[in-house]
């Protein structure tokens, strides 16, 4: 399986293409698993139902991209192989995904951030010349934009809501924003899938994030945190120690009963 | 034109597998079937004389989708069609525009109103009243929100329009 040739554009190779395609899946994926977690537990009953479905639309995501990498790798990998059988540091999920739950503010803000990237970057993947990755991405586009209207609504509610829930916004903005820098500086391989097509030109992201976040921070009353460039490397395999715990959870049925079936 | 060989032409077979697929119902809301929903996107013979059923989700994360598939597999089965292949079509991705006019009115008279695009007003499915509100963008399944109206003020669901 290989992505079309084309004249004077370059060819990605296997590995490279395997490779970015788990960093879009193992985001979903990983953020799909966190919000999981809320469920039951969400603030409200429609909130508890948002969250959950969310939850269940990234796992859905996941699923597809995470089948798509096994049948390009092509060595019997399927989702589930990928999602259950790899330890931490073969995950390539985006550091902000595996952040704790927290309250409710930290929530809501992790995934307001994250619903902007994965609504930028899906929207421009549906012109990418991975034309199983565009397929994916068309019907991804359409779930991110009502996640996003979900978290931006909460993040203006709560953000130009009480003294409290300002408050609370303010202090997961503070924490949360340092992992923003890695969804939005392209790496070498970000820079070569932008080249063979497959991924978006760099910048094109991080210019319409910045907009659209932007935006909703204005509304929300909400200030800008500085610019802050941290080393966090998620997507090439480094985690902080939250990830290990996610997937201890997750993994737990596959890793203890190998090839258990319902 | 001639049809390929056997007593029934391919069209023929083809036509027989859409009307089986209509006796498939939706595992969560069980007065539409598959057909009506948009999920089956097309039936075909391929150049080898092959069938086969192109079926897509409605949400990437939609539970029922493996249920689906498997009733499919199992009507298809017990049809005698057990020869015609299943593929997943992820392109051009469900709408609700690809729902059918009778499941919505099948939607509709089962107590779920239906969002149209662009504008068009929900209306509640007890009293019909436009006087409605949104409650939540998410419902008790990925494809339906949650409303209340506040003529009769009964709570119900609507189906999304994505």
């Amino acid at each position: 399986m290989s992505a079309p040739a084309e004249a004077g554009v370059a060819q990605a190779s296997t590995a490279e293409r395997v490779e970015y395609l788990l960093r879009l899946a193992d985001t979903s994926l990983i953020a799909g698993q966190r919000l999981g977690e809320l469920l039951g537990h969400g603030p409200a009953l429609e909130e508890d139902l948002a969250l959950g479905n969310i939850s269940l639309d990234l796992i859905g995501q996941a699923r597809l991209l995470l089948a798509l990498a096994g049948r390009i790798e092509g060595n019997g990998r399927d989702e589930d192989a990928l999602a259950f059988l790899r330890d931490a540091p073969q995950f390539r999920n985006m550091s902000l995904a595996e952040q704790p739950n927290g309250d409710f503010a930290e929530t809501i803000v992790r995934q307001c951030l994250l619903d902007a990237w994965q609504l930028e970057t899906y929207e421009s993947l549906t012109g990418s010349r991975e034309e199983a990755l565009a397929d994916i991405a068309h019907k991804a586009v359409k779930e991110c934009r009502y996640h996003w209207r979900f978290s931006a609504g909460w993040l203006v509610r709560l953000g130009d809501g009480t003294d409290e829930s300002h408050a609370r916004l303010a202090a997961a903005l503070g924490t949360l924003w340092r992992f923003t820098d890695e969804l939005l500086t392209p790496d070498a391989l970000d820079a070569r899938m932008a080249v063979c097509g497959i991924g978006p030109a760099p910048g094109l992201i991080r210019e319409r994030w910045e907009m659209r976040v932007s935006a909703a921070l204005a509304e929300a009353k909400l200030q800008k945190p500085p610019h802050q460039h941290y080393p966090w490397h998620g997507k090439r395999g480094v985690h902080s120690e939250h990830l290990g715990h996610l997937l201890t959870e997750m993994q737990f049925v596959p890793r203890a009963y190998p090839g258990a079936t319902w | 034109m001639v049809e390929s060989a056997g007593l029934e032409g391919a069209k023929g077979r083809e036509r027989r597998i859409w009307r089986t697929l209509e006796s498939v119902a939706d595992p969560e809301i069980p007065v539409v079937n598959i057909v009506e929903l948009g999920i089956v996107r097309r039936v075909r013979t391929g150049t080898d004389g092959r069938l086969s059923v192109g079926i897509t989700p409605t949400y990437s994360g939609c539970p029922a989708t493996e249920v689906i598939t498997r009733s499919i597999r199992d009507t298809l089965d017990q049809n005698g069609f057990a020869d015609v292949m299943l593929e997943t079509v992820l392109w051009p991705p469900w709408s609700s525009e690809w729902l059918s006019e009778s499941g919505r009115r099948k939607l509709e008279a089962f107590g779920i109103a239906v969002e149209r695009p662009a504008g068009a007003q929900v209306a509640c499915p007890r009293c019909a009243s436009h006087q409605v509100e949104r409650i939540s963008e998410f419902g008790s399944t990925p494809c339906k929100a949650h409303y209340r109206c506040r003529e009769c003020l009964e709570p119900f669901d609507t189906f999304k329009c994505l």
